[in-house]
């Protein structure tokens, strides 16, 4: 199973997670965004570069509560909040924004 | 009842069941398995720590894992007593906690 | 969920890449902390390598996770006893281990260490107080 994006193929996992970590690119997020039906806003962008940060610096993706403790504390508690996170990413905020980030499922996730 | 540590490693391999005699507290039990039998034999390099330990800590070995290694009876040292799979989990369950040193 | 809050030690004893016990353990940390236990970790033996500082393992293919370490703040598990004995003997100081801190909700996001140096004789007290005992 593969993502294509301008020609070259990206291998992802049953789920879509992408399998090899460095294939990341924002035009890869796009992709895997729309299968998931997800329309990029900057929030979005700002959760997804959040974790892609905080994935450089523990080598973990966070679970969902530390994510959206994280959030509220950098962008606020209008952002930072699990309704609107479930808003913009309706299937979880930790697996479908790891995902669109191109990293692993968080730890703790079944 | 204080706590119950099982050592499963041969102390002629590693510093296990060194390490668990260091930090156990008086009242303690202490419960030789798999490997860590070899542990309870007499004349070895760790008996003396064992026979000393022994005034505070209660010392046991797994009988299953002494016979399946051919080791008799005879030759577990005299501060250790032996117990079945019943004795076992009477130990687990008279003790507050089970510290599995791994 | 039980309302009642059980005092977890997770007891790490082992060099972090020769076996995969270090890695188990910290994972097995991570998914813990979910379930609002007061959640203690001790290092000793070879243990206290898991938070040696400047490890890189980029050439040996496995992913260096002494960096997670540093993120155990965020899941609220701020206590790391570290053996004094084990660190010595190994001719280790704190100075050889990570900076490892926790920010404190109730203190105004202050930095606060999370490693506690303590003896052989303490770390044994430390482990006679606990609910539940995993070693790794």
């Amino acid at each position: 199973m593969a993502y294509e994006v301008n020609g070259a193929t990206i291998e992802h996992d049953e789920e879509g997670y992408i399998t090899t970590l460095s294939e990341w690119s924002k035009e890869l997020a796009d992709i895997i965004a729309a299968a998931e039906s997800v329309d990029m806003g900057e929030e979005h962008w700002a959760v997804v570069n959040f974790l892609r940060d905080y994935y450089e610096e523990y080598q973990i993706a966070p679970a969902v509560r530390v994510l959206i403790k994280s959030i509220k504390k950098s962008m606020g508690p209008e952002v930072g909040n699990n309704k609107y996170m479930y808003e913009l990413f309706p299937y979880g905020p930790a697996k479908q924004a790891c995902k669109i980030a191109g990293l692993p499922k968080p730890t703790g996730c079944v | 009842m204080g706590t119950l540590h099982t050592v499963n490693k041969s102390p002629f391999q590693n510093q296990t069941l060194l390490s668990c005699l260091a930090h156990v507290k008086d009242g303690d039990a202490v419960l030789m398995i798999e490997d860590g039998v070899y542990g309870a034999t007499t004349g070895t390099a760790v008996s003396d720590a064992l026979a000393k330990i022994s005034a505070d800590v209660s010392l046991y070995v797994l009988g299953p894992d002494l016979a399946a290694r051919g080791i008799d009876a005879g030759r577990i040292a005299e501060a250790v007593n032996s117990v079945d799979y019943e004795g076992f989990v009477d130990l687990a369950a008279t003790h507050d906690r089970v510290h599995n040193w791994l | 969920m039980s309302e009642t809050i059980k005092k977890f030690l997770y007891v790490n004893r082992k060099a972090p890449y020769g076996t995969i016990y270090a890695q188990e353990s910290l994972e097995v940390v991570l998914i813990g902390a979910a379930f609002d236990q007061d959640v203690s970790l001790a290092f000793l033996d070879d243990g206290v390598f898991q938070l040696t500082k400047g490890q890189n393992t980029k050439e040996i293919g496995l992913k260096n996770f002494s960096a997670t370490y540093r993120a155990l703040g965020d899941y609220e598990v701020t206590k790391l006893y570290v053996e004094k004995e084990s660190l010595e003997e190994r001719g280790l100081t704190l100075d050889d281990l990570q900076n490892i801190e926790y920010e404190d909700e109730d203190d105004d996001y202050a930095e606060k260490p999370s490693i506690r140096l303590v003896t052989r004789a303490e770390m044994a007290d430390v482990m006679a107080d606990q609910d539940v005992v995993l070693s790794f």
